[in-house]
Formats: C-alpha cells, structure tokens, sequence
C-alpha cells in the first residue's frame, strides 16, 4: 500500500507492506536512522518520535496509522543552519548522552515532556521519562539536562 | 594552564544529537540480506530432526543451513581453562541446552521473509531433563553433557585451613544469592558483512574488542589475517557482555562468504535477552570471624558458579571474585574457592565489574551482620579494619598486591556528605516511633582490580602537514568517551586545540592492534599509549627543529602556549608543528609520527565508599531509594564530567541489581524474563540523583597517576543499596534479604520475622 505523511516538515510518499511498523517505515523507507530500535514489546523508548507534537513509541504505531499525519524525528530537531534545540544542547552541555543509542528517543521524550509541562520538577520528569530507558547515564545527567533545557526559553517566531 | 582535571564536553556529541549514531544497523549495505536465526524453545533436547525444506522454498528464501553445512569447529574453552569437554559448536548440533540455542541460520532477501521462514522451520525435539539450579547441577544427576561426567566446568581450590576460625570469638556465615542479571545494552548484537572486490571479507560488528573479532573470524574461517577487516561503528553499549564473540558472528562470516553476498544481521530484544551473555549468577558461601571488640581475623568464600549452558567468561569469573576476597580491609586469614558448573540456561560472561562486585557484594554483606553481631555500628566496623595509608603496596591473603589507596578518608568523606549521625538519629526515630517507613542506611567500602588483564596496548599520533592531528588507539570506546579524552591527553602534551585533533578507533586496517574496552582497562593502558606516543612524536619533532635551527637538540624546547618550538632564550624564531611535519615530510618522505605499544604496567586498583538511604514501606515491602552517596578513588581524573558519567551508570546498575532485575527460569528452564516488558530493566522512575565526590590518589603504577572507572559505580553501589534495605529491617529481626530485594521478598521477610517473634512470645 502506499502512504503519505509529513516527516521533519518533508512530504513523504512511500510503497509499505500494511505490517510496516512506522519506525521501520522511517529507517527503511525514509532513510532517516537516526531513530533505533532497542525492544520488542514498547518497553525502551529508543523509538520515541513525535506524531503531531506528542510523543509516539515508532513500533507501535503502523506506518499505515501515520499516514497524513506530521511525524518529527531527531534529525528535524534544531534549526536550519545547524543549530541544536535547547532540548539537544542541553544534553551535550549536561552530559546525558553516553553510547548515544537511547539517544534520539530521550531526546524527543523530553521534547514532548517539555511541551506538555514547561516547568517540571525532577519527580515530574522521572515519571515522564519513565518509559525510556537508558542503560549508560543512570539517568542522572538526563535529567539534570530536561530541567535545564526547561529553564531556556526559546525565543518563538 | 593544564587541560586535564576540566569539565570539558564531549566532542562525540553533536552527531548523537541531531542525526543520531551510526550503528552496524544503520550502515547502507546495497543489495544486503537478512540473517535470522532459529533458536531452541526447549532447554534440554535431543535434537531428532530438523525440516528445513518448507522455509527453504519460501519466496525470498535465499537459503537454510544447520551445523552440519557450516563445517566449522567447536569455540574453544575459554583461555584454556574450562572444561574442554563442554565447547559449544556454531549452531546446535544433536542437543540443545538452553532456550535461545540457535540451531538453524535462515538467510532471505528481507527481514520479514526470514522472519516468516523461521516460523516454517520444523524441528523433533525429544526432551532431556532440566537442570537450571547451580546447586542441583553440582550434584552431577543430570548432565549436560555425559561424555563429561560431570557439571563442573572450572574449578579453583587452593586447600583450606581447618584452624582459620580458631581464633575467633565470633563467627557468623550466611548463604548469599548474587542473582543472575542481564546486562542490557540498548543496542542488541549486530553485525553486517561483506567481500570487497579484492577479495576480503569485511566485517562490522558491535563489538567491544574489534580486533578479537578479526582473529576469531581468521581463525573459525581459515582466512589470513589481511583478508579481513572488522570496523566498530558507533555501538550501542555493551557493558562486558560484547567483549566476546559470539557464535552467530562467525556464522555471519560464515554466509558471507559462502553466499558472497553482503549479509546482515540484528537480534531482537527478545533474541538478546536470551543470546547475551548473562551477568553474576554465583551462589556464595561466606563465613567472617574476629574479636568481639571489632577485628575481623578471617574470611572464607565459597562460590559456586552458575556458567550457564557453555562455559564462556562467566565460567571463570571467580578468578577475578577470588583476587578481591578480603576487599578493603586487613583480615589476617582469608581464602576463597569456587566451582563453576554448566546449567540449561543461557552461557553467562563478562557484566560491569565481572567477578568484582560479587566479591564486594559478599564481604559487604558479611561485614554488616558481623556488625549487628558485635553491635557495633557498621562503620566503626569498617573504619577499624581498613587497611590504612600507610600499608600500601598491601600483599592480601590471597597474594593480591594493592597499589596505593587512602580507604579511610573516602570512607570519612562519604560519612561526612551524607550527614551519617543524622541519619542514624533520623533511623532511631522512626523506629522509636514505629513509622511505617523505615529507614535504611547502607555502606559499602570498595577496593576493585582495573586493568586486571595481560594485554598492552597500541597507540600512535601523526601529525598533519596542516598541523592537524591523527590519533589513533587500540581500545574500541562505545559510549565513555575516548575521543575526548583521548584528544584531552594529546593536547596536553603537544599544545594543539583538541578541535584539531581527530582521535580513530575501531578499524583493524587503520589501527593495527589493540585490546579493545574492557576492564576498566581504556585510559590507563590505551591512554597511557596515546600519551607516551604523544610524548615520542614531541622527541622526534625537536630533532627535526634541531636541525632547522642549526641548534644543539638539547636547546630545542616545545612552548604548548604557541604551539610551536624554538631554541631555548629566542622564542621570537620558531617552528609550527606545521612547518615540522613538512620539514619530515621533506627529509624522510613521511609524516611525523609515533607509534607505541605499551605493555601493561599491571592492574591498579581503585576505591570508595558508597553510602545509601533507603526507605522501606513496612506494609507493601517497597524500597524506596532516597539518596545514594558515592566517593570514588580512581587516581587522577582526566575529566570529571566523564568520570561522573560512569559513576552514575555503574550506580543505576548497582541499584537496578540490588532491587529489581533479575533473571528468571522456571522448573522447564523456560525463560521468565525474556523481554524488556518482564524484565525490571531500572528506569529513571526508580532513582534518585546521585551525591557523588572524587578523591584523587594517583597511583605509581602508570604514568597518567590514574585508575579505571567504568565499573567502580556498579561495584561499590550494589552492597550499598542491599545492606540498607537489611539495615531498615534489622530491627525488626529481620536478618538478610536476598537480591534483588523486591517488595515480596522484604514483606515476606517482614511477616516471617514477625511471626518468629511471636512464636517466641507464645512459647
């Protein structure tokens, strides 16, 4: 089946099998790899992308349930001259990435969490990080690096 | 001003950020098939028959081959010391072992029609009892593999004094379970292979060790060591678990070359959770004697350990358990022993700390319940049998020789950041008042082995006619951040920006031997390299400027400020570092170079003290962990934001086997815990920040001064964090709680206590 969604504010349109999972609709079909799968049963978060602004686990959503819709990735984080987002920058300036695996799901979790609660405290963004798990950082540095990126106000145009 | 010491930011980083890594299964490999593997459902069996022919006539099937197609040897036995009778062979051949074995390797021109195929394969099995008990597998009724009569793959038995005790006045034993754990890398295994057009087999790999990947395919393949190449991309963890080579690897070279088609291969999660190797797994006997007055005198370790289906690495993990038996204290009398035995279970090996934190964790343990023994308060025990600063290079009863260490003051200093008296004061109250939140206060003094192996390393530095600079190291980083330490290290010697530095790793082409990362092993053997190489290429350089300045040698000197050498007295005439590579490009056709390979200096052995505070809902069993303290000795820090980072991963995993993850069988040796859904992979929900401190004692043994640290956080955390969830219930009569301390396991141990208690009162 062919379908057509809006990936990093790109307009796709790509020939899947109707079991395509989106995030191996993103990888394979897409060529965007920067999302990685670390599970099988929407434990780890690796897959995190955001559908419409919220977060989404990519393998457990069909590339046929993402058709029409907006799906950002990590790679349409930051601006157009390269620039990271203050979601990124702040986990380069915090430390809260180690092998980078879990990386672009945290990353895009945050992002999410940041929109639905700006000012969150440490236990805030314990619980809404909870489904994203990092075996590296002991997820301190990850979240010393939300609350961060929660103090920067990013000027909106 | 010196460049180490700083906080300064990983220059690994922005890739990470915005386009995400490059893992093996990002790599673009045109016209690639899949390889998938089926795998054993059943833990021990006979293999009747296995019917491929279904799979093999699957549309998009390219082909189906078992062990008897391969051809290929069994692994051998692990540095020659496990049992030579129990090596497994590539893919199952007559018997199966444990869930997860793999038997038949399917390779299909996609991910989904290898899947599907997988699915058609049809295998006869006629099932053998189960043994996955270590204790019930000592006992040799069932057997692994009869040929063998035995399940004892390894042994270490250095006799035992019968009189070790006599002295005592007090002695208390314990049986100790250190449960087996999963070590979990976000990226599972991976591979990806290919042949050039000159005929090499190149290979991609999550590996941890990229050149022992290249030797295991020269070896099982009969290549000649130029026909391969093995490159790392970037990998996703690996904690131990990747520092081995596993089967599937050379049955993907294998099909590489057979089919000469570009294959890859990426196990699921639920595949890894059953294919990687398994972490810990003994179970410990420990008995701790001394003086009423607080001496401890003598120790005994029994171990017995748990190697999984095949002995791998984890068969002779009590190697390294046995070289840390008496930790950090003088305990005049101490010996361990150990035995390794097979079960139907997943093959364990390497997982952060390898036969350390087992050691910690039994002593640890031992030396709390001496404690509440003698009613001594547990770091007084502590503080008054830790070897002190003066002793040092300390010879341990088991002829460990410790480097340097100051146990005394991290164990000072951990007290003195967690306000230890007022917690005490804080615990007494609410026991006084019966709260039903109890609080836990939990210590563990550490001393671990780093760098513990043979191996040397390679290291080398060239400098670019453009003054830029190529660094190259055997060690193979995924995840600690070698890139900006290592440019941190060269920098420093050389006086060149580290943005003009680039730092190459994990290519065997490019870099020609190394070790790879494990062991806590990278900065002081694999940096230490890279800085003597660094220093050799500022010797060759000065000769060079000798002659351009007409000038004695001995008068040339480097100014890191200007990056640039001139003759001692007349700074104002100088040579770029630029300008000296073209001058040895100009005199010897070649670029300014060194090249070391460092032989190790031997192992150090870092140190700390942990302290936890946990609180214990009395009703539910629940722990929760409320603070964790850690002040680790690793001798000098390069750079202490990465030093931190690894503290507060080895912490969470410290926690995360403490508390809540463990692996699980049942009677059949089906696999409980096979997914990340039933297995209690720790999450940020489940952790506090963490309040951590460096001491610094540089150690003589390496020129850096400095000590691993990738596994002190996990070594040190995991006592912490068990003996204060038995702190908090101490009082209640409870006495120990096995790992990992779950809510059933603490309640129940509250309702058992409780009814012994009343029991009593009755009778």
């Amino acid at each position: 089946m062919r379908i057509e969604m809006m990936v990093n504010a790109n307009a796709e349109s790509h020939d899947v099998e109707a079991r395509t999972l989106l995030v191996h609709y993103l990888r394979d079909a897409v060529g965007l790899t920067g999302t990685n799968v670390g599970c099988d049963t929407t434990s780890c978060g690796a897959c995190t992308v955001l559908m419409n602004g919220e977060s989404v686990k990519s393998c457990t959503v069909l590339a046929a349930q993402a058709a029409g819709e907006a799906i950002t990735t990590i790679e349409g984080l930051g601006d157009e001259f390269g620039q990271m987002d203050r979601v990124q920058q702040a986990f380069q300036d915090c430390h809260g990435l180690q092998c980078g695996y879990c990386t672009p799901g945290m990353v895009m979790a945050v992002t999410s969490l940041l929109r639905e609660n700006p000012e969150p405290t440490e236990a805030d963004v314990r619980l809404g990080l909870e489904g994203n798990l990092c075996r590296c950082t002991g997820y301190h540095n990850i979240v010393e690096a939300a609350l961060a990126a929660s103090r920067v106000h990013e000027v909106h145009q | 001003m010196s460049i180490l010491g700083n906080r300064v930011l990983r220059r690994e980083d922005p890739k990470f950020l915005t386009v995400g890594g490059t893992y093996v299964a990002d790599l673009e490999l045109p016209g690639s098939v899949h390889v998938t593997f089926v795998r054993s459902n059943m833990a021990h069996a006979k293999i009747v028959s296995v019917d491929s022919s279904r799979a093999k006539a699957m549309p998009g099937v390219i082909d189906v081959f078992s062990n008897d197609d391969l051809g290929l040897a069994n692994f051998p036995t692990i540095m020659e010391m496990t049992n030579a009778a129990m090596t497994p062979p590539m893919l199952a051949s007559g018997t199966v072992r444990f869930v997860g074995e793999p038997i038949v390797v399917i390779v299909a021109e996609t991910r989904e029609a290898a899947a599907d195929a997988a699915e058609l394969v049809v295998i006869d099995y006629e099932p053998l009892p189960v043994v996955i008990d270590p204790v019930e597998a000592r006992k040799d009724e069932i057997l692994l593999f009869p040929e063998a009569g035995t399940n004892v793959a390894f042994t270490l038995d250095f006799g035992g004094d019968d009189t070790l005790f006599d002295a005592c006045e007090v002695v208390v034993e314990l049986t100790l379970a250190n449960q087996r754990v999963a070590p979990c890398p976000l990226e599972g295994r991976s591979a990806a292979a290919h042949m050039t057009a000159d005929g090499r087999l190149e290979f991609s790999s999550a590996t941890q060790a990229p050149h022992g990947v290249r030797d295991a395919l020269v070896s099982f393949l009969g290549l000649e060591p130029e026909q391969v190449h093995v490159v790392t991309p970037d990998v996703g963890g690996g904690f131990g678990a990747k520092a081995s080579v596993y089967q599937e690897d050379i049955v993907v070279g294998w099909c590489a070359l057979r089919l000469g088609r570009p294959v890859r291969w990426t196990e699921t999660r639920s595949e890894s959770m059953v294919g990687l190797g398994h972490g810990r797994a003994q179970v410990q006997h420990a008995r701790i004697g001394g003086t009423r007055d607080g001496i401890v005198q003598a120790y005994r370790l029994d171990v017995l350990q748990d190697s999984g289906a095949y002995p791998g690495f984890g068969a002779v993990l009590p190697f390294m358990t046995r070289t840390m038996t008496s930790g950090p204290y003088k305990i005049a009398r101490a010996e361990c022993a150990s035995v390794s035995v097979v079960t139907n279970s997943t093959t364990t090996t390497a997982y952060r700390g390898a036969g350390r934190p087992e050691a910690t964790a039994a002593i640890e343990r031992m030396m709390d319940v001496f404690a509440r023994e003698i009613e001594m308060d547990p770091a007084e025990l502590r503080r008054r049998n830790l070897i002190s600063k003066d002793e040092f290079p300390y010879t341990t009863p088991v002829e460990t020789v410790y480097d340097v260490g100051d146990y005394h003051r991290a164990l000072d200093l951990a007290l003195e950041v967690a306000d230890y008296e007022q917690l005490r004061t804080e615990q007494s109250r609410r026991r006084l008042s019966g709260d039903v939140r109890q609080l836990g206060i939990g210590l563990s003094c550490y001393v671990e082995i780093t760098n513990g192996l043979p191996d040397g390393e390679f290291g080398a530095v060239e400098i670019r006619p453009d003054g830029k600079v190529i660094v190259r190291t055997g060690t193979s980083p995924h995840g600690q951040g070698h890139v900006t330490a290592w440019s941190m290290l060269v920098a420093e010697q050389l006086g060149i920006a580290i943005e003009d530095i680039e730092v190459i790793y994990g290519d065997t082409d490019v870099v020609p031997r190394g070790a790879g990362t494990m062991g806590s092993r990278s900065l002081q053997i694999g940096g230490a390299a890279v800085n003597q190489a660094a220093l050799d290429v500022i010797e060759k350089a000065k000769d060079l400027a000798a002659d351009l300045f007409e000038a004695d040698r001995g008068d040339v000197v480097l100014d890191k400020a200007s990056a640039s050498f001139h003759v001692v007295g007349s700074p104002a005439v100088s040579h770029s570092w630029a300008e000296l590579a073209a001058a040895a490009l100009a005199k010897d056709g070649g670029p300014l170079f060194a090249e070391v390979d460092l032989a190790s200096p031997g192992p150090t052995f870092p140190f700390g003290t942990h302290v936890s505070v946990v609180e214990v809902d009395t009703e539910t069993g629940k722990v929760t962990v409320l603070r964790h303290i850690a002040v680790d000795d690793a001798g000098r820090i390069v750079n202490p934001l990465l030093a931190e980072g690894q503290v507060h991963g080895g912490i969470a995993q410290g926690v995360a086997q403490a508390l809540l993850e463990e692996v699980v069988y049942d009677l059949d040796g089906n696999p409980l815990t096979s997914t990340l859904a039933d297995y209690s992979f720790i999450s940020a929900a489940e952790l506090p920040s963490y309040e951590t401190r460096f001491t610094e004692t540089p150690t003589p043994v390496n020129a850096l001064g400095a000590k691993g640290i990738g596994e002190s956080g996990t070594i040190g955390s995991t006592p912490a964090v068990h003996n204060a969830v038995c702190d908090a219930l101490a009082h209640l009569g409870v006495r120990h709680v096995d790992m990992p301390t779950t809510p059933m396991r603490v309640w129940s141990a509250i309702e058992e206590a409780a009814a012994r208690t009343n029991a009593k009162g009755q009778g």
